[in-house]
């Protein structure tokens, strides 16, 4: 049975624009356009003629770019949007994480507040009540319930939020990015609460950026580009076509950047935000393939990567490092090195040429990861510096935590029985 | 019109919420104060007191109703002043209240019509705990009571039916017509004015011009506001027939309000 059926749904909003926020009362009478139908110039599209089937117990994950209408999907399903096109059928009662503590007023205490909040969100009083102290113990505030919220911090604010939302117990659990802003504690406390929710075989639809926890917990994955369906079905094959789109797309931009006209990149050049440097050394493709040397961007944690770099230097220089860092999506540097730190020793580079690091074996635990590369002198003066322009994805079966997966095996004494993992 | 009535009983739905918001709103808005409630009472006593010395004692009562007593114009002056505070301040709160509250429309689902609704009703609120001291202050300063002192409740049905729809009505229409904020005000100081409330409606002027009288007569709030006057000052009996007609005219000002709002309902969450 399906819990949520989104059919044909389409759903259009007006342009912002200055001579609609600034008409007056006055003007609409006169021009009798009150309630006037907008012209399509003034019109943008954040969903068109999308159709999804969630079975009921499913957990479901949305993932596309900013933009790409997928908090417009889930108001819609909640209620929040009306579809501009087509209909939503929800069975069951639902619940919209999409922002959290949304309905919160500073002056009066957490007590009150949960209240308020518990019965917009749909909770009776008496429900309140059995689950209030559970609320207060989740979001870790019982030294705090009777403060006014404005005195609270954010965190406590959304542990608040969190906690009550959560406690709704609803058929549908709506998730939109709101794991984003949590604490290291936190998040995985409310990631615990949502597992919790799939085995009571409730439907969750969850929209995020973080495509690991996505292909970790969603059953199936749709994949939304320009408001468009591109793809649904299972998450590991979608979140791989997604990240080889968002690649492929970075590819072009970067091919575009390469082939504006000089006279522009000479006024811009240094001051691109993720890329700096004169370009007197100039990195003009950066490339990441299998040791085969395939181009991918999703790898396992045993495979190799090659980075291959097309160098092209129009003059002669003698003082040049190649570098390679790589980051997290965290923003953790995971591993960085450059020809300087392991001692080679620049003689001269003049026209073009190719870079290439082989890394034998990545070793680095499942997650998005994102590249800068660099070209530069040993003191540090930048010749072509590019600040987390690609990213490629580290995707496996495998659940271990931390930054890098250090190579192991387990070795146990005689009177330990314990199975060994089954293979897939 | 089956949208209509089901618009009402989603409401009906939401009356804890409603309920609760109303307390939250009173708690909020004189948290910090040192008098808390008691502005409620202190508000429209100032309001009056600045009435009673401008038209009490410097522009002398001329009507005879008052007896030439500054005093007994002051409590005239009160039965108007606090069921008009009530409607002025609900309609002045109502054109924010989409806005200020729009992280609740995006973010929520629940029916917007709840916020004028409170808006109104916390006012209203208010109004009743200026009413005991209105009440206090006849009995003490003033004529006393008659039994039509119970058919106060019509009158403030009256008021509310019509205040809300009112409320609805400048609340959905701000959203898309910011400017309504700013006639509103200047509004309501005319409409104040016009309406029978710094003096009575038997005062000779008005007696004497035909046009004026037809003029006030044409405004619902003349016959809210002889109400009250007639309840709890004059000792009267209700005028049954204009108050009806008020009644209907409030009821067709409710549903048109509410049909507006409900029409504009969808752009609410893209205009606050």
């Amino acid at each position: 049975m399906n819990a949520i059926e989104v059919d044909h749904v389409s759903r259009i909003y007006q342009k912002y624009s200055a001579r609609h926020r600034f008409q007056t009362f006055k003007s609409a009478l006169v021009k009798g356009d009150l309630f006037r139908a907008l012209r399509p110039d003034e019109l943008v599209t954040a969903l068109e003629d999308v159709s999804l089937n969630v079975e009921k117990g499913q957990t479901f994950g949305v993932i596309g770019e900013n933009g790409s209408g997928k908090s417009t999907l889930l108001k819609v399903i909640a209620g929040i949007a009306k579809p501009t096109k087509g209909r939503v059928r929800t069975e069951g009662k639902v619940s919209a994480l999409i922002e959290l503590g949304a309905g919160f007023h500073p002056e009066i205490s957490g007590r009150e507040n949960i209240y308020i909040n518990g019965i917009m969100l749909g909770l009776s009083k008496k429900e309140i009540n059995a689950k209030f102290d559970e609320i207060v113990a989740f979001a870790e505030l019982e030294d705090f319930i009777d403060a006014p919220v404005k005195t609270y911090s954010s965190g406590m604010y959304m542990r608040l939020g969190f906690a009550i939302a959560i406690n709704v117990n609803p058929d549908i659990l709506l998730i939109d990015e709101v794991l984003a802003v949590g604490d290291a504690s936190f998040v995985p406390k409310c990631l615990d609460r949502i597992d919790d929710f799939r085995r009571r075989e409730k439907t969750i639809l969850f929209v995020s950026h973080d495509l690991n926890t996505v292909a970790k917990i969603c059953d199936d994955v749709a994949w939304l580009k320009g408001g468009r369906v591109q793809a649904v079905g299972e998450p590991k094959r979608i979140v791989d076509a997604y990240l080889q789109d968002v690649a492929e797309k970075q590819e072009k931009d970067f091919e575009k950047r390469r082939q504006e006209p000089a006279g522009i990149q000479e006024e811009d050049k240094g001051r691109r935000e993720n890329r700096w440097g004169k370009r007197e050394i100039e990195i003009s493709r950066v490339s990441l393939k299998s040791l085969a040397g395939k181009e991918k961007s999703v790898f396992s944690p045993d495979e190799g990567m090659v980075i291959e770099m097309d160098i092209a230097a129009p003059s002669r220089q003698q003082d040049f490092v190649f570098g390679i860092g790589i980051f997290n999506s965290q923003g953790i540097s995971c591993y960085g090195t450059n020809t300087h730190l392991e001692d080679y020793e620049p003689v001269s580079i003049e026209g073009e040429g190719k870079v290439v690091c082989r890394i034998e074996r990545l070793c680095l635990i499942n997650g998005t990861y994102y590249l800068d590369v660099a070209a530069h002198k040993k003191d540090g003066y930048p010749y072509d510096y590019h600040r987390n322009l690609y990213s490629f994805m580290v995707s496996s079966s495998l659940r271990d935590e931390g930054i890098a997966r250090l190579p192991h095996g387990w070795e146990f004494s005689e009177n330990i029985k314990i199975a060994p993992p089954k293979k897939a | 019109m089956a949208r209509f009535f089901h618009n009402l009983n989603e409401l009906y739905k939401f009356r804890v919420l409603i309920q609760n918001l109303v307390v939250r709103e009173l708690k909020a808005r004189y948290r910090g104060t040192v008098l808390g409630f008691l502005w409620s009472f202190f508000n429209p006593l100032l309001l009056m007191i600045v009435y009673t010395v401008v038209f009490g004692f410097i522009i002398r009562p001329r009507d005879p109703a008052f007896n030439q007593s500054p005093l007994l114009y002051a409590l005239f002056l009160f039965c108007g002043i606090l069921p008009w505070v009530w409607f002025s301040s609900s309609s002045l709160e109502s054109a924010n209240v989409l806005i200020t509250h729009g992280n609740l429309i995006k973010k929520i689902l629940f029916p917007a019509e709840i916020l004028p609704v409170v808006t109104v009703t916390s006012n209203f609120v208010h109004f009743s705990f200026g009413l005991p001291i209105l009440l206090l202050f006849i009995l003490i300063f003033g004529k006393g009571f008659t039994a039509y002192v119970f058919l106060l409740p019509l009158v403030i049905l009256v008021q509310y039916v019509f205040t809300l729809g009112f409320s609805l009505l400048i609340a959905s229409l701000t959203v898309h017509f910011r400017d309504i904020k700013d006639i509103l005000s200047n509004w309501l100081t005319f409409w104040f004015f016009a309406t029978p409330i710094v003096y009575p409606m038997s005062f000779e002027t008005i007696q004497g011009s035909s046009l004026l009288r037809t003029f006030l007569n044409l405004n619902p709030m003349t016959h809210i506001m002889q109400g009250y006057q007639n309840c709890l000052f004059f000792g009267s009996m209700l005028r049954w027939k204009r108050l009806g007609v008020t009644f209907i005219v409030a009821l067709i000002l409710f549903f048109i309000g509410a049909m507006v709002f409900d029409r504009l309902r969808d752009s609410f969450p893209e205009e606050v």
